[in-house]
């Protein structure tokens, strides 16, 4: 038992409960139908936008990339281009790497002493697992679209065709609700269950991966066994997005609880950890070339120092400089 | 080092369980064997630093002054400001734990504020609580908690218990950089006079006598010349460095550890070896310098502000001698300052020339604006043109392992050079696994200024995953031998060898290259630098 994953789980149930009673029970469909989600939308893009320009105000007074392979130096010797870029383009494709595929945390490996020995291991989960959690919720993020597009635009349905290749069931199952839903359980039960990930986890660890769990478990359920009127909550978002308004009757509990829960995250997002979203973008020790020999990387506040001048140096030791024959600028 | 378990023990000892009781409810133990002398006041005053004081760490009282919580924010916010580094790294942190097992601290001691991400969480708490939001209405939920005395005694402990070796951000996901926490950490405790002793000292001595040993100009060339005579022993030939030179061609910097004691010593005379051959045969003019007689820059570990002071002799003295480039010694930090810090500090640099050596006709594109070149890189490219004469047979009876030194590694990308150098003048060489160097390098245990003597336990046990890794190419393929290209692994390394594997010493590169060269005019050379006999040459001065 741990004070930090039960108060998020307790602040997640409380916030589904909000939502059910309020939309479902006491009918305020235009207040979490229409009010909330376009607050939730203004919080969200007002709230990530100043946080970026808030780390941008910041200047970067030192080029500290952390190099990992070999530097550009002698022509002979072939360097790393993208784990230690000496260019541009090589910056542009080390962030490529590390946003799309999680380059550093490929790297990962894992150390038990076995023996009286260190022994090292691959460890490949936690980047498994992120990828998974990352890629497909992207996925679903982008199949949503549908519901604020009229017409549904090509790509969506390619995404649709590629997500429900497996073509089971009726409606057809997309695979990546079903991966979301995996990988945030997967990513919680090992913190939960991992002594070491339990001990530096957080409350605000917790919260934003219940909160993806029960979206993702809420859309599973509308889609595949709690249907709703998708042609009336499309009519909703579809209003949201058009500016003209309509809140259809018949629309259940369980859609307003989705909506919920989805504008809670859009309106956490931008005060916590998950605006590594942005960050990563504005890392020093990854968006810069180390070429910081080559090209000279300006401080805008460097400022002037004391130093000890060599004539303070002469002075102080000049007459043993002179005794042990080393040149003197004023002779003694 | 009595006091200090045998190596047995300490492995069996291991756990990397964390407590059940969470971080935030355990407060900071300050442990004998862990943690390094108080800032002596002198060194402090000398360098006009605030709040020089005598105070011991093991008191209750650190006679801190009265408003140090306003001088703590004020001074964290200001860098907030001035740095995208420490704005990012304090929000984007998500806990992912790939950082934790990482770092030789965590690795060696077991102790959970070990774990990168911890170490950034004791001030990341404090960030939470002073200048975020969620932090003020969540309170602890958001893992945010208010400034105490406890709290600035647990940074201060684990802060200097971090080498800012970088191997954490290079599996970090989002680049985070523990070095940069810990430069940053360390920053604010020097505004409240909270600085180690065997870091303000040596600062003071360079600011003053231009190296961190204190050695004044006299004895700089004093000590040189011991080695003048050391040479003419063993290569029979005798060198004559000079000093303060004007019109010189280059000038060298190296750290001063190595003019001072053994093994760097060794080093000291490889270099000398080698400028004496580049005199002779290229007329290739070195000098040293007695006021910027320091590489090394325990500045770095002080304050941004401390390093450029100490720094700035650099270009001062390559102006004032006229040299066309700066040429710099093995160091690891050294290489991160020059490399990331120098030019943006004190340059530009318009009174010096791009580097070319003019040997080879080379031009160190790499470093044409800062103008320094790394003596790794600049003996690769001696010996890829073939200018060296080398004879390799006598290294023979070493068996040669590389040991990446953390700065040159993370912050350079400082690999391929040392190892082509290495095996043109050794025989027998083998790198140790792939996850414990390049880029993945285990520190020695000892950097940043922690290399002192009553931290021995931390030292040892810090060192712990290099060792293992040293002991492994030790038992598989007989490795005696652990070279390195900084001047604080030497003076480590060896401490570290002889608890974890005595078997194995230490060298650096230009020591290696110096018992290869075949210097015009030498002598039989029946032993190395060190004065050893050279196995199956003794015998040819007994048949003499």
């Amino acid at each position: 038992m741990n004070v930090n994953y039960m108060f998020s789980l307790v602040a997640v149930l409380v916030l589904i409960l909000l939502a059910y009673a309020g939309a479902g029970a006491a009918g305020f469909t235009t207040f979490f139908g229409v009010f909330i989600p376009y607050l939730a939308l203004v919080i969200f893009i007002g709230g990530f936008v100043s946080r970026v320009m808030d780390w941008a105000r910041s200047p970067v007074p030192y080029r500290i990339p952390t190099t990992a392979g070999q530097q550009k130096t002698l022509p002979w010797i072939s360097y790393s281009y993208t784990d230690n870029p000496s260019s541009n383009a090589g910056v542009v494709l080390r962030m490529i790497l590390e946003v799309l595929l999680f380059r550093s945390l490929f790297r990962n490996t894992t150390v038990e002493v076995k023996d009286q020995k260190l022994i090292y291991r691959l460890e490949k989960w936690l980047w498994l697992f992120a990828l998974a959690f990352h890629y497909s919720f992207l996925t679903v993020v982008i199949r949503h679209l549908r519901f604020f597009l009229e017409p549904t635009p090509f790509f969506i349905v390619w995404l649709e065709k590629l997500d429900g290749f497996l073509q089971l069931g009726l409606p057809g199952i997309f695979l990546s609700g079903f991966v979301l839903l995996a990988a945030t359980l997967l990513l919680l039960a090992r913190r939960i269950f991992s002594p070491k990930m339990n001990y530096i986890s957080l409350a605000s660890d917790y919260f934003p991966l219940i909160l993806i769990i029960a979206i993702a478990a809420t859309g599973l359920l509308m889609r595949y066994v709690a249907k709703i009127d998708v042609t009336a909550a499309k009519e909703l978002t579809l209003g949201l997005a058009t500016f003209r308004l309509a809140v259809p009757e018949g629309i259940s509990g369980l859609f307003y609880i989705h909506l919920f829960l989805v504008c809670v995250l859009l309106i956490y997002f931008p005060f916590s950890k998950l605006m590594h979203l942005g960050g990563i973008f504005m890392s020093p020790t990854r968006n810069l070339a180390n070429n910081s020999r080559a090209v000279r990387h300006v401080n805008p506040w460097n400022y002037p120092v004391d130093v000890h001048t060599y004539e303070e140096y002469e002075d102080e030791f000049r007459e043993k400089m002179v005794e042990a024959g080393l040149p003197v600028e004023k002779g003694a | 080092m009595s006091e200090m378990p045998k190596p047995k023990e300490v492995l069996s000892g291991l756990d990397h369980r964390p407590p059940r009781k969470g971080w935030m409810d355990t407060p900071v133990d300050i442990r004998k064997g862990m943690y390094c002398y108080a800032a002596n006041p002198k060194s402090v005053e000398y360098l006009g630093l605030p709040h020089a004081r005598e105070w011991n760490p093991l008191d209750d009282d650190w006679k801190l002054p009265e408003n140090w919580q306003e001088i703590l924010h004020k001074g964290f916010k200001e860098r907030l400001d001035r740095f995208r580094s420490i704005k990012v790294f304090m929000d984007i942190c998500v806990r992912c734990g790939a950082c934790a097992d990482k770092c030789h601290f965590f690795i060696g001691t077991g102790d959970p504020k070990n774990m990168p991400v911890l170490r950034a969480e004791l001030l990341r708490s404090i960030y939470r609580n002073d200048f975020t939001l969620s932090g003020k209405i969540f309170g602890k939920l958001s893992g945010s908690r208010k400034m105490t005395v406890e709290v600035l005694k647990e940074w201060w402990y684990y802060l200097f218990q971090c080498s800012e070796c970088r191997r954490c951000s290079v599996f970090c996901p989002y680049g985070i950089d523990t070095a940069e926490i810990t430069i940053f950490g360390r920053e604010l405790l020097n505004l409240l006079g909270l600085n180690i002793d065997w870091i303000a000292t040596p600062v003071a001595n360079c600011y003053r006598t231009g190296n961190h040993l204190g050695i004044q100009p006299h004895a700089f060339k004093d000590m040189l010349d011991f080695f003048v005579e050391d040479l003419e022993e063993m290569v029979g030939v005798k060198v004559e460095p000079s000093f303060n030179k004007k019109g010189a061609d280059i000038l060298f910097i190296t750290p001063s550890g190595d003019v001072f004691a053994d093994p760097g010593t060794y080093t000291a005379m490889g270099y000398m070896l080698l400028f004496h051959y580049l005199k002779e045969r290229y007329g290739f003019d070195i000098t040293w310098s007695t006021y910027a007689s320091e590489g090394g820059n325990f500045g770095f570990f002080t304050s941004h502000e401390t390093m450029k002071r100490l720094n700035s002799k650099m270009y001062a003295e390559a102006k004032r001698l006229g040299v066309k480039w700066i040429l710099g010694g093995e160091c690891g930090h050294m290489w991160r300052v020059i490399h990331q810090y120098m030019e943006t500090m004190n340059g530009p640099t318009d009174f010096l020339e791009e580097p070319v050596n003019p040997i080879t006709g080379t031009k160190f594109e790499n470093a044409r604006s800062t103008k320094m070149v790394h003596i790794a890189e600049f003996l690769a490219d001696l010996i890829k043109h073939d200018k060296l004469e080398l004879d390799k047979s006598r290294n023979d009876h070493l068996k040669v392992t590389f040991h990446d030194s953390c700065n040159p590694a993370r912050g350079m990308g400082l690999f391929e050079e040392p190892r082509y150098v290495i095996r043109n003048v050794c025989n027998h060489f083998y790198d140790m696994p792939a996850n414990t160097i390049r880029e993945q390098t285990f520190c020695c245990g000892s950097g940043s200024g922690l290399n002192a003597g009553e931290d021995m336990e931390l030292r040892l046990t810090g060192a712990l995953p290099r060792a293992n890794a040293v002991k492994y190419v030790h038992e598989k393929f007989g490795v005696n031998m652990l070279a390195c290209v900084c001047a604080i692994d030497r003076a480590a390394l060896p401490t570290m060898t002889e608890y974890w594997v005595p078997e194995v010493d230490v060298t650096g590169l230009s020591e290696l290259v110096a018992n290869a060269l075949i210097v015009p005019g030498q002598h039989d050379r029946t032993t190395d630098l060190r004065g050893e006999d050279l196995p199956g040459r003794e015998e040819e001065e007994d048949g003499e």
